[in-house]
C-alpha cells in the first residue's frame, strides 16, 4: 500500500489538469483512499501521470529479430552490461527484449502493443514478448492479405469471415486486427502491388477498398477492444495523400486508427520539391472526425531499421538506393515483411520534410486524444526518442531552432512556420496515455481513476521536457516500484492482453483440410497456448 | 497403456516435420508412423541407457551437477558451445548462465550455417516459408545440399513433390541441383550443374552477371560451360516463383560467407523479374533457434562473449573453434551438440584437455571426452518446448516420455542457480571467482 501525496496529476479522463491530489495505491489498483500510517511519498512539486501507453512499436517477433541479426553495427555501439537485477543486452534501433522492456519503463511506459504479427509465427512473438520485462503488452495481428480473408471478402461470406478472424486472434493470442497496404501484400507474391483503392488484388478478385470497408464493418461486429488498426496503401511515396484521404472517408464514423500517418502525408511534388506537405489536409479530416485516431510516425534524425509487412514497399525502398541490405519474408497464405536499414538525414530534403510534416500532424490535430506519440518504432526511429519528440511539442524556441537547421526548401514544402501551439502537460498526459488507452478500449490504463492499474510515473518539473520525459523520479508498474532515479530497481514480468472473444463457431472443420493442402504445419501445431504469454488479461468487448 | 500421439514434431533435422504418429506402450515409443528412416530411429531409440558420469566414473545426479558447477564457478573464461538440438527454452537458459559467468557462447552454426548469417549481414536475405514453396515455387534449385539423404521428406512434404495452392507436383516445377558430384537430390534434376570443388563463388559470380546483362562469362566459369550457365540463367529467369536452397557445400567451401553473399546476392537480383527466395537447408532441428534466442536476448546470432558483462560479438574470435584451438577457454559446457565428432581434430582434443561439462540425452563422442557428463531428457521426447523450423517458423514440441532425468532447460537453471551461490558470481567485469565457503 502507498500513497503518493501532493503531486501535480495530470489524468485528462478524470479530468485532472495539474491538480494537487494523492495517488493511493492497494494490491496493484487505484484505490480511492488508504489509512493514515501506510507508506508514503511525497509528490509536492513533482508531476504525476500514469503510465505510458505506445499503439504501435515493432518490438517483437521474426521481423524484429531478422532487424537485429543483419545490424550487428546497431548493436555495437550501445551495449548494456547486467546489473544485479537486470540481463545485460545492447541496443540501438532494434533494441534486445530485455533492454527494450527497461528503457520503455525508464521513460516511464508501463504498455506497449506489438504492431505486426503473423500468424504463423505467432509463438514467435510471444516468445519474445515474454522475455520483454516490466511491460504489459498485445499484438495485432496481421489480417489485411490473409488468403482466407480475402476469398471470403469475394465470396461475400461475412460469417464465415467472422468465424475466421475470431479463431486466428485467438489462436495466434492477438489483441486486435492489423491492416497492411492491404492487397498490396497479396500482389507482391505476384511481382507487383496496389496504387490506390480501387487497383485488382490479382488472384482474387477483390480491391483495397472492399478489404478496408468490410474489416471496418467486420471490427465493430465482433466488438473487438480496439479500433482496425491500418497501414495505409502508399506508403511514402511523394503524392499519396489522395489515397489517404480516401481510406479516411471509408471509415463512415466506424472506428479507423491509422498509423504512421506520417508517411501517408505527402502531396504531389512540384519543381525543386519533390513531395509537398499533406499534414493539412489530414489534419482537417481527423478534426471533423471523432471516429478517427492516428499515430504519427515521428522521424527522428539518425539511424533506423526500417521494417514492416509492406513487403513490395521495402523492395522498392531498396530499389531506389535506400541502404545496403534487403531482407523479404513471404509468409505462406498470410503476409510477408520487409526490411531495410536506413538514416534519416537532416539534410536532405525528404528526412526533413518528413520530420516538419509528422510535427506539423502533431500541431494540426487539435485533440490530443486524436493524435498519439510514435516513431513507429524503429522505421522512422527509436521510441527512445519520445522525450525530445515532447520537448519539440511542448517548447516551440527549441522547436524553431531545430527547423531553422534544416534545408529551406524543405521548410517551404511544410506549413510548419505558421504553427505557434505549444503542447501543454496534459494535452501530453492525453497524447501518450487516455489516447491511446481509449482506443485501445483499456479501462484500466491510461488514467489514475479508481480501480485503474497502478501505473504510475512521477517526474520531477524541469525546463528541459526532454530531460524530464527521459529521466523520471519513480515509475510504478501495478504498483510496484521499478524504476528509481533513472535505474532499474525491480523487473517483474508483464501480462499479455487478449480480448474477450464472443460467439464465433468453429471453424477447424474446414479449416482442417486447407491446412493440409496449403500450409506446412498441422493445424494442430498452429494455435499458440496461453502458456506462452502467460499471464494474461482478458479485455471486455465493447 | 497403449496410445498415439498425432502430429508430434521430429526434431532431428531442420526440416521438423510435424505429422509424425508416435505408437506408446508402458512409457516407451513402439512405433514411428509417417517418419522418415531417420526420425524412426531417433524416436525408437528415446530410451537410452546413460549415467551420470564423473572422470567417466558412474555418479548420483547430484553428485555429478555440482562436480560441473565447481568446474563452471572456477572457469576463468568458459565457453558454453552447442544448443542446436534442443529448445529454444533451453536455449534462453544457456544463455542467462554465460550471462552469470561471463562466458562465451556458441552454436553449432559456427561450423555449418554461421557464413549465410554472416552474408546476411553483407546483403539481407530475400526468404519465404516452406508453405509458401509447396504453394508457389515453379522453379527450385538446391545448391550444395542433399535433401534426399539428408532431409528426406523435404521434396515431398515442401518442395519437388510437394502439390499447393497454385503448383501442383513434380512437372509443374523445374529443379536445378549444383553440386561437386552427382548426388541422390541430383538424379532427378532438370538441370545438373556439375561444380569444380569450390568453384561456387565463380559461378554464382558468372550467374549474377549473366541475369543482369553483363558479359563476363567468357568460355565458362566454375567448372562449367557458357552454354550451361546460358540455360542455368534462362531457367532462373522463367520462374513466377523461384526457391534457392542452399547447404553446407555452399558455406563450408572455400569463400564461405563470400558464397552465401553471391548466392543471396543472386537471389535478390532475380527479384528485378520475378519473385525469388532462399532458404539455408539448416541441419539440427533447433539450430534457427539458437540464432533467434541469442539475437532477442544480446543482439548476435552467436559467437558471443559476456566477459565484460555485455555481449560482444565476433566471429572469429569468440566462435567455439578458435577459441579452443587458440587455447582462450579454460573449461567448456556443450549443450545438445556433439563437437568432438564435427570439430577439426586439434580443437576437438582440447576439450579433452580442459575440464569439459556436456548436457546431452545420448552419450555422445564428446561426453566421452568429458569430466562430467550429465544426461537430460530430450527437447521433444521427454520435455516440451518451443522450436524453430529452417524457415523460423516457430513449433511447439511436445512432452511424449517420462524420462528419468530433467530436461536441458531445467539442468541448465540448476547449474546457474549453483554458480551464482558461489561468492564470485561476479560482477561485470571481474575475473576472479572464489567458491562460498571454501576459502580458496
Amino acid at each position: 500500500m502507498l500513497r503518493i501525496k501532493g503531486g501535480r496529476v495530470y489524468d485528462p479522463k478524470n479530468g485532472w489538469n495539474g491538480e494537487i491530489r494523492d495517488i493511493c495505491i492497494k494490491d496493484g489498483k487505484i484505490v480511492e483512499d488508504l489509512p493514515a500510517a501506510e507508506e508514503v511519498i511525497d509528490a509536492t512539486g513533482l508531476v504525476v501521470m500514469a503510465g505510458g501507453v505506445d499503439i504501435h512499436a515493432h518490438i517483437a517477433g521474426p521481423k524484429v529479430n531478422t532487424g537485429r541479426v543483419i545490424c550487428p553495427e546497431d548493436h555495437r555501439r550501445d551495449p548494456v552490461p547486467r546489473t544485479a537485477r537486470t540481463r545485460s543486452g545492447s541496443g540501438f534501433t532494434t533494441p534486445s527484449t530485455f533492454v527494450t522492456g527497461y528503457r520503455y519503463a525508464q521513460m516511464g511506459y508501463t504498455s506497449v502493443f506489438e504492431a505486426a504479427m503473423p500468424p504463423l509465427e505467432a509463438r514467435h512473438v510471444h516468445e519474445e514478448l515474454a522475455d520483454t520485462p516490466i511491460l504489459d503488452k498485445g499484438a495485432l495481428v496481421l489480417v489485411g492479405n490473409n488468403h482466407f480473408v480475402l476469398s471470403f471478402i469475394r465470396e461475400g461470406d461475412r460469417e464465415r469471415l467472422k468465424d475466421y478472424l475470431l479463431w486466428v486472434v485467438e489462436a495466434s493470442g492477438a489483441y486486435g486486427l492489423k491492416v497492411v497496404n492491404p492487397g498490396g501484400g497479396a500482389n507482391w507474391r505476384r511481382h507487383s502491388n496496389v496504387r490506390g483503392l480501387d487497383d485488382a488484388v490479382i488472384d482474387y478478385g477483390v480491391t483495397p477498398r472492399q478489404i478496408i470497408e468490410t474489416l471496418l464493418d467486420v471490427n465493430e461486429e465482433l466488438g473487438l477492444p480496439h479500433a482496425l488498426h491500418l497501414h495505409c496503401n502508399n506508403l511514402g511515396q511523394p503524392g499519396n495523400l489522395p489515397t489517404t484521404l480516401a481510406t479516411m472517408d471509408l471509415a463512415a464514423g466506424r472506428r479507423l486508427h491509422i498509423t504512421h500517418l506520417q508517411f501517408h502525408a505527402y502531396g504531389e511534388g512540384k519543381k525543386g520539391y519533390p513531395l509537398l506537405s499533406g499534414a493539412e489536409d489530414l489534419a482537417a479530416v481527423v478534426n471533423a472526425n471523432p471516429n478517427i485516431t492516428i499515430d504519427v510516425g515521428q522521424v527522428v534524425f539518425g539511424p533506423a531499421t526500417t521494417m514492416t509487412a509492406d513487403a513490395p514497399l521495402q523492395y522498392e525502398l531498396f530499389q531506389k538506393g535506400g541502404g545496403d541490405r534487403w531482407v523479404n519474408k513471404d509468409v505462406e497464405l498470410e503476409t510477408g515483411s520487409g526490411i531495410v536499414p536506413i538514416t534519416y538525414s537532416p539534410k536532405s530534403f525528404v528526412g526533413a520534410c518528413q520530420w516538419l510534416i509528422g510535427l506539423e500532424l502533431f500541431l494540426l490535430i487539435e485533440n490530443p486524444e486524436q493524435v498519439f506519440l510514435t516513431t513507429d518504432h524503429p522505421n522512422a526511429g527509436p521510441f527512445t526518442a519520445y522525450p525530445q519528440i515532447i520537448r519539440l511539442l511542448m517548447d516551440r524556441d527549441y522547436r524553431e531552432e531545430r527547423i531553422a537547421q534544416l534545408p529551406k526548401k524543405a521548410v517551404e514544402a511544410t506549413g510548419i512556420k505558421n504553427l505557434q501551439r505549444k503542447y501543454t502537460l496534459g494535452e501530453i498526459a492525453a497524447m501518450t496515455r487516455s489516447g491511446p488507452a481509449r482506443v485501445l478500449g483499456l479501462e484500466k490504463k491510461g488514467h489514475l481513476g479508481v480501480g485503474a492499474d497502478a501505473d504510475v510515473v512521477v517526474y520531477r518539473p524541469q525546463a528541459d521536457y526532454e530531460a524530464m520525459f527521459a529521466n523520471p523520479l519513480y515509475v510504478f508498474k501495478e504498483g510496484q516500484l521499478v524504476v528509481q532515479e533513472g535505474q532499474i530497481v525491480a523487473a517483474p514480468r508483464g501480462k499479455t492482453f487478449v480480448p474477450e472473444i464472443r460467439g464465433g463457431k468453429d471453424v477447424t472443420s474446414w479449416l482442417a483440410p486447407q491446412f493440409e493442402q496449403f500450409y506446412s504445419i498441422a493445424l494442430e501445431n498452429y494455435p499458440v497456448d496461453r502458456e506462452w504469454f502467460s499471464p494474461w488479461e482478458v479485455v471486455p468487448c465493447k | 497403456m497403449a496410445k498415439v500421439v498425432k502430429n508430434v514434431v521430429c526434431t532431428f533435422c531442420g526440416s521438423l516435420c510435424d505429422d509424425l504418429e508416435i505408437h506408446i506402450e508402458n512409457d516407451n515409443i513402439t512405433a514411428v508412423k509417417k517418419g522418415c528412416a531417420l526420425s524412426r530411429t531417433k524416436y525408437l531409440n528415446a530410451r537410452e541407457e546413460v549415467v551420470p558420469l564423473v572422470e567417466g566414473k558412474e555418479a548420483s545426479f547430484s553428485a555429478a551437477l555440482e562436480a560441473a558447477v565447481e568446474i563452471l564457478a572456477h572457469a576463468r573464461h568458459l565457453l558454453v558451445y552447442g544448443l542446436s538440438s534442443t529448445c529454444s527454452e533451453a536455449q534462453a537458459a544457456a544463455v542467462a548462465l554465460a550471462e552469470t559467468l561471463g562466458a562465451s557462447i556458441d552454436s553449432t552454426s559456427s561450423v555449418c550455417h554461421g557464413p549465410g548469417t554472416l552474408a546476411k549481414q553483407l546483403v539481407g536475405i530475400p526468404t519465404c516459408t516452406l508453405g509458401e514453396v509447396k504453394n508457389r515455387a515453379d522453379v527450385l534449385v538446391f545448391w550444395g545440399c542433399n535433401p534426399v539423404e539428408a532431409h528426406p521428406r523435404h521434396f515431398a512434404r515442401y518442395s519437388v513433390l510437394a502439390k499447393g495452392l497454385k503448383v501442383g507436383g513434380r512437372r509443374e516445377r523445374k529443379v536445378v541441383v549444383a553440386d561437386v558430384r552427382k548426388t541422390a537430390t541430383a538424379r532427378g534434376a532438370d538441370l545438373f550443374l556439375q561444380l569444380e570443388p569450390n568453384g561456387d563463388f565463380e559461378v554464382l559470380t558468372a550467374l549474377r552477371a549473366l541475369i543482369n546483362g553483363k558479359d563476363i562469362v567468357g568460355e565458362g566459369a566454375g567448372g562449367l560451360t557458357r552454354a550451361q550457365l546460358e540455360e542455368c540463367s534462362r531457367l532462373l529467369k522463367e520462374a513466377s516463383y523461384g526457391v534457392f536452397f542452399f547447404g553446407m557445400g555452399l558455406t563450408m567451401s572455400r569463400g564461405t560467407h563470400y558464397n552465401v553473399s553471391q548466392a543471396l546476392a543472386l537471389v535478390r537480383d532475380l527479384n528485378k523479374y520475378t519473385r525469388y527466395s532462399v532458404i539455408p537447408m539448416r541441419g539440427h532441428g533447433n539450430v534457427a533457434g539458437s540464432e533467434n534466442v541469442l539475437a532477442w536476448q544480446t543482439g548476435y546470432p552467436f559467437a558471443v562473449n559476456f566477459s565484460r558483462g555485455y555481449p560482444r560479438y565476433n566471429p572469429g574470435e569468440f566462435t567455439a573453434v578458435d577459441l579452443l584451438r587458440r587455447g582462450d577457454v579454460d573449461a567448456a559446457l556443450v549443450v545438445a551438440a556433439d563437437p568432438a565428432a564435427t570439430f577439426p581434430g586439434r580443437a576437438a582434443a582440447v576439450l579433452g584437455e580442459i575440464p569439459t561439462v556436456v548436457i546431452d540425452p545420448h552419450y555422445s563422442a564428446t561426453a566421452k571426452l568429458a569430466r562430467v557428463y550429465l544426461p537430460s531428457a530430450a527437447a521433444g521426447i521427454g520435455a516440451a518446448g518451443t522450436v524453430y523450423r529452417m524457415d523460423m517458423v516457430p513449433l511447439p514440441v511436445k512432452k511424449l516420455l517420462n524420462l528419468p532425468y530433467p530436461s536441458d532447460k531445467e539442468i541448465l537453471d540448476m547449474l546457474r542457480e549453483g554458480v551464482k551461490k558461489c561468492s564470485g558470481s561476479r560482477e561485470a567485469g571481474s575475473t576472479t571467482r572464489k567458491m562460498a565457503g571454501t576459502g580458496k
